[in-house]
């Protein structure tokens, strides 16, 4: 984590993005503070791998506007990191991925072994430094993934579903990894279906329902009584098929 | 059958008592196709890896002519080569006609096409599994171009092969802009042409042996490459 200034907080105003004429993200209004898990869950198509995209610049809103309030000139995207569901592994070695990002933010050659051998070490891949990146499993390339968004020091990680497909003793060493990085200092901001993994990781949860941000709040408030009903039902392991007439603000 | 089976013996005998003028052809052959692939390559390279990753006006009717351009007839590619570099065309007093670089640049033009086209399909592949991650970590286009095309270049030895294919097989241009002048311009394929021509056939088998040897052994390094390698970064 380096000292400068947080680019924290980060608000969205009134986000909205379409996809054709299709609105995907309605109206979402929120604000993610430093030092907290946010968790964003909520069905299939609710928005949340889209909602991570357009906070981490890879999609422009269609509507409203995303501020980073402590940016104060800087670009926000230089102090960010994101893990995909599916680790994406350049066709190279676990350690030269990393040293390609590294090479990317500009962190001096010298200075790059020190911190790959470090994001290595932090993720149980050291012995795997040579290795191509691509013949290891799922899982060690999820961590992979992880150690070279770590390597970069972020201020802010974005996880989508980083678990996903995983079995649950690799799924216990991404949640212990991801745990590692924020106590590290680093905000993370993760989407996932595993309400388990949320109850295990958030500090503060974001469901959202057809690309409306229904309820947010701290995660043992939520998690002891979300006021939405929907996400109500949602705890209640139904499925959330069915249409509403009206839906409710948070 | 018997004329087929002496000038058979003959070729063989040729090839294995290293004829002079036959190494001289396969040498010349070789230095004009490998040349022109390398430039070709250098220039289709990018030109491929940027429309596949590039979005601007026009870009699918550039994607459409470099696919229709990669069966460019070869004759016409020596005619507007010809009509170039004759005295009376714009660069007639280069006086490049009827030299191997005169070849090598009709080659090229029939060459690049191939590879252009070839490498849009495998990088547009390449990008879209690497799009977000790249941009993610914040790469500039130009940074991504490159690291598409190293990471892409197993794949992409197919197409620089591909052009080295239709550039040691082309016959056409290179006869109308190299003339096939014996110890000049004379490359395996035009001395086929006329050593057939003449009804001497030892010596244009000779050649099409060594043609087909050529061709399967650069085929067949590149596929042990390329298996070694997707091996190696097999999921």
């Amino acid at each position: 984590m380096t000292a400068e200034r947080s680019i924290l907080p980060l608000e969205l105003r009134q986000v909205g993005f379409s996809a054709g004429r299709k609105l995907l993200i309605k109206e979402l209004s929120c604000t993610f503070s430093a030092n907290s898990r946010s968790v964003i869950i909520g069905p299939n198509g609710a928005g949340k791998s889209l909602l991570l995209r357009l906070c981490h610049g890879l999609l422009a809103p269609s509507a409203g506007s995303i501020v980073w309030h402590g940016a104060a000139g800087r670009e926000p995207s230089f102090y960010q990191a994101m893990v995909f569901q599916r680790p994406v592994m350049l066709r190279r070695s676990v350690a030269a991925n990393i040293n390609f990002a590294l090479s990317l933010r500009r962190v001096p050659r010298g200075a790059r072994p020190a911190l790959i051998r470090d994001a290595l070490k932090r993720t149980g891949l050291s012995r795997f430094a040579r290795h191509q990146a691509r013949v290891l499993s799922i899982g060690e390339q999820q961590r992979l993934a992880l150690a070279r968004s770590w390597a970069l020091r972020p201020q802010v990680l974005f996880l989508d579903e980083p678990t996903a497909s995983l079995d649950p003793s690799a799924t216990h060493v991404i949640e212990e990894v991801i745990d590692a990085i924020h106590r590290a200092g680093t905000k993370v901001i993760m989407t996932t279906h595993d309400l388990g993994q949320a109850r295990r990781l958030a500090d503060e949860v974001l469901f959202l329902h057809r690309g409306r941000l229904l309820e947010m709040a701290p995660s043992e408030a939520f998690f002891a009584g979300p006021r939405n009903d929907l996400a109500q039902a949602f705890l209640r392991g139904e499925l959330l098929w069915w249409q509403r007439r009206e839906l409710t603000p948070p | 059958m018997t004329d087929f089976g002496s000038a058979l013996a003959a070729a063989f005998s040729l090839v294995i008592h290293l004829d002079r003028d036959l190494g001289e052809i396969v040498l010349l052959s070789l230095r004009v196709s490998v040349i022109a692939v390398f430039v070709a390559a250098l220039i289709g390279l990018p030109i491929g890896a940027a429309v596949a990753l590039f979005r601007f006006p026009g870009r699918t009717v550039v994607a459409v002519i470099l696919n229709a351009l990669m069966g460019l007839p070869p004759v016409v590619v020596g005619l507007i080569v010809y009509l170039l570099l004759s005295r009376a065309g714009p660069f007639g007093v280069l006086g490049l006609l009827f030299t191997p670089t005169a070849m090598v640049i009709a080659q090229i033009l029939l060459v690049t096409p191939i590879i252009a086209a070839l490498t849009r399909q495998v990088i547009e592949d390449l990008w879209v599994e690497y799009e977000e991650q790249l941009r993610s970590l914040g790469a500039k286009p130009r940074r991504a171009l490159a690291t598409l095309l190293w990471d892409g270049r197993f794949s992409l030895l197919t197409a620089v092969l591909a052009g080295f294919g239709r550039a040691s097989a082309e016959v056409g241009a290179v006869m109308i802009v190299g003339g096939n002048i014996d110890h000049v311009t004379r490359v395996m394929t035009t001395a086929i042409a006329l050593e057939v021509s003449k009804g001497d056939l030892a010596l244009a088998l000779g050649l099409g042996i060594i043609l087909v040897v050529l061709s399967i052994a650069v085929n067949g390094a590149a596929f042990v490459l390329k298996g070694t390698a997707e091996r190696g970064q097999a999921r």
